[in-house]
């Protein structure tokens, strides 16, 4: 039996890529290591009645288009809005979100008139890039080097999209794009609380400090994503994160994909410089007329394809891409809502993302320990409590709490995570917790810890690096993974890659998947069956 | 105002109540409200043509409060305004009011509003927008104070051709104040300003107090006004007023530019018909640079009043030259009851500015299907109404 396309990996991206393929008329299977599928898009019970979102939490960045085209609605996927959130200060205060704009800036105006009138241009500045973005990430980028007639049209299109602005808005983008979080902050905003919140977008999944150039262009990234067309808003996976590689599981199957679970692939194999297949650790070979990876680019090319296969350029750029891991992640069964001292009785804000991170300057500090080899001993927080809105992951009045740490290195002082390292982790994270929140820690009963030893070993991202690869510029879109190869291929014919380590990029977005696989059926000159573009933006 | 504004709790009310929200609560018939500006203000009371009728035949009270204002206070405030607004704020004399706008570098409209000149360094802006980091950025070197005083003052407009014997029947004599003059005078145990300005190009009159007096002067303007028809106007009525006027509301008319986020909507005072404004010899003011360039070049916009054939508003209605080229889009239009006619304020296109062919496609939903029209849109000046009793002084008693 010889499938048309093997997927390595049952991740988000991985699926939909497998969805489309299936659509076409593909003869379609995908290969996951783990007894379950999901990738990072993960719910697992690991405590009696309590699903969790083990890995990603939230969801925004997912495309409609590839929800709508591939039905998951229809094969349960929800996602809903959630309201806002409350970053905590130090002094026994906090600065909320709402979701109504009048809320937000008689609340911001607590804090700052000046910041609480800022916001709105702040905000248009925010949209201005996402505009101009959003278009990117369902097409393939140019390859610079390349003087083919669709390189050329692209490279216009691209040229098109950028000189139709304002002189003046070709330079802030160009700003934007390079400059770090707190610069851009600091031309918008007094407050160092509302700084500090503003930020949070910007240095999640990235080895980068708020100070860093760069990590305004992480924030967009983080930014551009909608719930309803609602651009900027997050909302949750109705069931967990997991809800949405179900949903794309069962897309793939009613269309006669198939999944297979519980032995990963330990080499691909290459005959005359061709992928024709896989051997899975179990021993079982499994031939494909083409192997499309959704692991990292170099979890792919330098753990599974023999080196001799690989041109010594694309074998260096592929060992010089940087995964570096910078978070961690304590998914925690909850006996009760914790009381944040802060909040008044009944505010909204608990339903959203709660920090404890106050100013630029401590976020900084928490990178500086990740620069030295250490974890965070005053770690940035991302907690959510999403079943304060989901009814169906817990049982009633009790609740899952998803904390995601920043920062926590791939290894302890160059050597590996220990056991104890893990524990004086978790305990950083929830020492946090509960001085916001006195009593909280009697509340817990259970807590799986994820550091980035733990994301590598159980959901494959090398050194635990959530995004596949850090979202910098060098590494973004014809640059995403190696230049020359922004086009989901590989120098061994055949062999693709679909995964987040692809433009155009991380987060659970759907785009690389959906791509990668215009990409193979553009390649079989087959139509892309029920694959929509871009929505436009007007 | 009221005290739960500066509470933590704030989200439980999102929208704040204005000084007068007792008195306008308890008139509301409709319970129609809507969000000015992050206010609860009133749609309509009972019945928006009674209410417009109002404005035109006897008097009005609308509640003002949500304007945002401004306090621009030192030594420098006079050299400041100049720097900030297109207009020459220093010819502006103490106790006198003029209608000016302000603009970025760019010279893309940020809003407009009218500049109170209280003393030699005293200004009042009020507008319809915030705009606290722009006026405090634009102070950089000026020796100026900047307050938002928005929830300091209680306002009214008491507009219509009634309005000034129901001040003077009130107590207060304004005979002797000319249009954009104002005067202060002692109301219970504060003060009352008024000023002879207002958004209706009619005789009208704004009223300026602190917060403490505010439901006094409401019941002291009824009480004066029970004999000369005044009744409370919510903002539908106003509306028809002020497009009768020929006047434009930022948000409605343009997109400021702070908010706007597509670049090919920015407007700039010229592109808006507020040329007129622009001092060009004051020296330098923010945007000048750019608009001029634009003056000289010429722009590619225009606004414009239209008379509309036919009967049915064409609010939002797309404009087009000789039945076949988009021209531009309506921002706002009604039936004008007081000029039996079609009448829209519109956006176009300064090729067809002057133009004679000119038509409005309207989609009017009746009884759930569309009737689809093509009309004659006639360009015409603004204001469309403009009775002389509005400039009349000493002012007339109806």
């Amino acid at each position: 039996m010889t499938y048309d396309a093997l997927i390595i990996g049952a991740g988000h991206n991985g699926l939909v890529t497998a969805c489309y393929l299936a659509r076409a008329g593909l003869k379609v299977l995908v290969v996951e290591k783990n007894d379950w599928i999901g990738g990072a898009a993960v719910s697992r019970e690991l405590y009696p009645g309590f699903t969790y979102s083990n890995c990603s939490y939230v969801s925004s960045l997912f495309r409609p288009e590839i929800m709508r085209d591939l039905e998951l609605p229809k094969h349960g996927l929800q996602i809903l809005p959630y309201e806002g959130g409350a970053l905590f200060t130090e002094s026994g205060g906090y600065l909320g979100m709402f979701r109504d704009h009048e809320a937000n800036r008689r609340e911001f105006a607590r804090h700052s008139k000046r910041d609480a009138e800022a916001y709105d241009r702040y905000s248009r500045d925010i949209l201005r890039n996402c505009r101009l973005i959003r278009p990117m990430l369902m097409r393939r980028p140019p390859d610079l080097a390349s003087f083919a007639p669709r390189d050329l049209m692209e490279l216009a299109w691209l040229g098109k999209q950028i000189t139709g602005q304002s002189e003046a808005q070709i330079y802030d983008m160009m700003r934007f794009w390079t400059m770090s979080i707190s610069d851009f902050l600091d031309e918008y905003f007094e407050n160092p609380a509302m700084k500090a919140y503003q930020a949070v977008g910007s240095i999640i999944g990235t080895a980068l400090g708020p100070m860093s150039p760069g990590t305004a262009y992480v924030l967009l990234h983080h930014a551009m994503g909608d719930v309803d067309g609602n651009v900027g808003s997050w909302g949750y996976s109705r069931g967990g994160m997991g809800g949405i590689t179900k949903a794309l599981t069962a897309s793939l199957q009613a269309v006669g994909g198939e999944v297979r679970t519980g032995s990963g692939v330990a080499q691909v194999l290459v005959k005359n410089g061709r992928a024709v297949g896989v051997v899975l650790e179990n021993g079982d070979e499994l031939r494909a007329k083409r192997v499309i990876s959704n692991m990292d680019v170099r979890r792919t090319f330098l753990k599974h394809v023999e080196e001799k296969e690989l041109p010594e350029d694309f074998l260096k750029r592929v060992r010089t891409f940087k995964t570096r891991g910078s978070s961690g992640k304590l998914n925690i069964a909850l006996d009760g809502v914790p009381k944040f001292t802060a909040l008044p009785e009944g505010a909204p804000n608990i339903r959203g993302d709660l920090h404890f991170t106050d100013t630029i300057e401590k976020m900084e500090a928490a990178y500086d320990d990740w620069k030295d080899g250490h974890y965070s001993q005053s770690p940035f927080q991302d907690v959510m409590i999403p079943t304060l809105i989901d009814p169906t992951m817990t049982p009633p009045g009790k609740h899952f709490m998803s904390c995601f740490v920043q920062y926590s290195p791939p290894k302890i002082e160059g050597r590996d995570w220990t056991d104890a390292d893990r524990d004086g982790f978790r305990d950083a994270c929830l020492n946090q917790i509960e001085q916001y929140a006195p009593g909280f820690k009697s509340l817990i009963l259970h807590a799986e810890v994820r550091t980035p030893r733990e994301l590598e070993a159980e959901v494959g991202l090398t050194e635990g690096n959530i995004f596949q690869g850090e979202l910098t510029f060098d590494q973004m879109f014809f640059n995403r993974p190696v230049p020359g190869y922004a086009n989901y291929r590989s120098p061994i014919k055949d062999l693709w890659i679909c995964g987040s380590s692809t433009h155009p990029g991380g987060g659970v977005m759907g785009a690389p998947g959906r791509n990668a696989a215009a990409e193979v059926l553009r390649d079989m000159k087959l139509p892309a069956k029920d694959m929509s573009d871009a929505y436009a933006i007007i | 105002m009221i005290a739960q504004q500066s509470t933590l709790r704030h989200y439980e009310t999102p929208l704040l109540k204005t000084h007068f929200h007792p008195r306008t609560e308890a008139l509301n018939k409709l319970w129609s409200w809507g969000n000015w500006g992050g206010y609860t203000t009133v749609v309509s009371f009972d019945d928006v043509a009674m209410e417009h009728s109002a404005i035109r035949n006897s008097a009005s009270v609308y509640d003002l409060c949500p304007m945002i204002k401004y306090r621009i206070e030192g030594p420098d405030a006079a050299d400041y305004l100049n720097r900030l607004t297109i207009r020459d704020a220093s010819k502006l004399s103490v106790g006198g009011v003029h209608y000016t706008a302000w603009v970025n570098d760019a010279g893309h409209l940020l809003d407009d509003g009218t500049l109170f000149r209280l003393a030699s360094d005293r200004y009042r802006i009020c507008c319809q927008e915030r705009h606290l980091p722009w006026l405090l950025d634009s102070a950089h070197g000026f020796d100026v104070a900047i307050t938002e005083e928005t929830e300091d003052i209680a306002a009214l407009s008491l507009q219509g051709p009634t309005s000034a014997e129901i001040l003077r029947r009130a107590g207060f004599d304004i005979d002797g104040l000319k249009p954009f003059r104002m005067a202060e005078f002692p109301l219970g145990k504060g003060h009352l300003m008024i000023s002879r300005t207002g958004f209706t190009g009619d005789l009208g009159y704004e009223l300026w107090t602190s917060p403490d007096q505010a439901l006094a002067l409401w019941d002291l303007l009824f009480d004066a006004g029970r004999l000369h028809g005044l009744r409370p106007i919510g903002s539908d009525a106003l509306n028809i007023a002020r497009l009768e006027a020929g006047f434009i509301i930022t948000g409605y008319d343009f997109t400021p530019a702070d908010i706007c986020v597509r670049e090919d909507r920015l407007r700039s005072p010229l592109e808006m018909g507020l040329g007129w404004l622009i001092d060009w010899k004051k020296g330098h003011f923010t945007g000048k640079a750019a608009l001029k360039r634009q003056h000289e070049r010429g722009s590619d916009w225009s606004f414009v009043g239209i008379e509309i054939d036919g009967n049915v508003p064409a609010d939002g209605a797309i404009l087009y030259h000789d039945q076949k080229h988009e021209a531009g889009v309506i921002t706002g239009a009604c039936w004008s009851p007081v000029l039996k006619k079609n009448i829209a304020l519109a956006q176009v296109r300064t090729k067809y500015a002057k133009a004679e062919n000119l038509w409005a496609e309207i989609y009017a939903l009746r009884e759930l299907h569309y009737a689809k029209m093509m009309m004659r849109a006639r360009l015409v000046e603004r204001p469309f109404f403009a009775p002389d009793r509005r400039r009349a002084t000493p002012p007339g008693r109806f």
